[in-house]
Parts: structure tokens; sequence; C-alpha cells
């Protein structure tokens, strides 16, 4: 089936709705998923809970560490643990 | 049989984050945050024979984190004597009254209230991310919290970027749900 150009599936408008919370869509992408968010309530309901989401995490200002930060907690732990076994 | 097990093989996947954010809303310092972290699962070790599995693994590390955030501000204080204030204000008459306005409470300024309601959304936003599967949950971490660019994690986890946003989509869907159940309603 040929791709429209101007209306696109939900599955489409789903994955444009996850890249707007990043601002990572393109404005022409935004403007599709406007006209698809025009008529199809599934779309609706998707972007309305994403948004919400990304208030969320935005409003609790959750925050963790960095991976290498990780890494560094990780290697000292298994150090001492390996400590604690042997002891 | 107790209720809960102590398996410290895998404390720091499993609770690091979480430990890291309540400490860094309490000492607003990642390197201190770090270190206390570290220092809670030394003594979580040591003391694991006086876990009695009543409370998750996860409440036993935090009623020790907080032990060591409070020995940690009573080292800072002992460090510098005594909580010391200092006002210094100049007699100059261009500036007379200002103090009063620097003294005025910002409006900005976020009320006990709202900083707990922000910890307990924070609370209930790592409980939903701990019933994610791991990739999902390092891969909305890295993207969502950390604000690393696409290139980077797929770099970092040798995944494509269509890959990236299929488990994005994932972790996200399933967040919704959950944050919907328990913490919107």
């Amino acid at each position: 089936m040929k791709k429209s150009f101007l209306f696109i599936n939900c599955d489409e408008a789903k994955h444009i709705c996850d890249k707007a919370q990043y601002d990572e869509a393109t404005t022409w992408e935004q403007f599709k998923l406007g006209i698809r968010l025009a008529y199809c309530r599934i779309t609706k309901k998707y972007s309305s809970n994403n948004t919400k989401l990304s208030k969320s995490i935005e409003e609790s200002k959750v925050q963790c560490l960095k991976t290498e930060e990780l890494n560094k907690l990780q290697s000292q732990f298994e150090k001492e643990l390996a400590k604690q076994q042997q002891d | 049989m107790p209720k809960h097990q102590i398996d410290p093989n895998n404390w720091v996947k499993l609770y690091s984050d979480y430990l890291f954010n309540y400490t860094i809303t309490r000492v607003n310092d990642r390197e201190i945050a770090q270190d206390l972290i570290s220092e809670t699962f030394l003594a979580g070790l040591k003391s694991m024979k006086n876990f009695k599995g009543e409370a998750s693994e996860r409440t036993w590390l935090i009623s020790i984190l907080k032990r060591k955030i409070i020995d940690h501000y009573r080292k800072i204080n002992s460090n510098k004597g005594k909580a010391e204030v200092r006002m210094t204000y100049n007699n100059d008459l261009d500036t007379e009254g200002d103090w009063l306005e620097e003294r005025v409470a910002d409006s900005t300024v976020k009320t006990a209230e709202e900083d707990l309601v922000n910890s307990e959304l924070g609370d209930a936003i790592y409980d939903c991310l701990g019933k994610l599967p791991e990739k999902q949950a390092d891969v909305f971490k890295m993207k969502t919290m950390l604000g690393y660019d696409t290139e980077t994690i797929c770099n970092d986890l040798d995944i494509t970027a269509s890959n990236l946003w299929v488990i994005i989509h994932r972790a996200r869907t399933a967040l919704a749900e959950c944050m919907q159940d328990n913490w919107y309603k």
C-alpha cells in the first residue's frame, strides 16, 4: 500500500509523539501528528498520557546516576563484597 | 520465614538510582551523594546479619542511608565549629531599605509541602521504573533523566536508533499505565 503524504497511521503517530517528548520531532512530523490527533481517539489518548508522564518526570526532578558513576559504584562494591565473602 | 530475603549481589543494580535520587535531593552534591550511597552499601554488608526480613531490602537500605545523611551533616557542622550566621550590611544611604527586600521570601521558592509531593512523585516513578525490564529501564533513564542523545545511547548499548525508539515506546507505555494505576488516580 502506498504511504500517504499527509495522513499517518496510529503507530507512526505514536512514534512521532514519543520523539516530540524529547523535542526530536520535526515541524513536519508534528504537523502530521496534529492532523492525526484531530480525528484519532487512540492517538489522542496516547498523546495525553505521554505528555502527562513527561510532565510528572519534569516536576519530580527525579535524578539517576550516570553510566560511569554507576560502574564506579559497582566496581567499588564488588571489591568489598569479595572481601566480605573471603572473611 | 521472613517476608523478604537479602541478596547484596544485586544491590547496586537495583537500588543505586533510587538511593541516589533520595540523597541528591538532600545533599545537593553528586560526589557526596555517591560517597554516601557507597557507605550505605558497605554498612549494609557489615550489618546483613541484622536484617530481619520484615521490611524490603530497599526500605532497610534507606534507613541506613538516612543515618548516613544525618552523620554527614553532623560532620559538616562539627567541622565548621558552631553554625555561624553573619550578616554584613553597609550603611550606605543609597542602599538603605534594600536589605528588607532581599530578605522577603522568594515566591518562587518551593514550600516544604511541594517538596514532599515531588519526593513522593519521584518514589512513584522509581517504583514504576523498577517494574520495567532492565534494558527498557536503562534506555529510558539514559534518554529521559540523563538527557543523553540518541546516538550516544545507541553507541553505548550497541543498538540501532529504531530499536531505541521501540524500547522507549514500550517503556513509556508501561510507565504511563503504571503511573495511571498508582499515582494519577
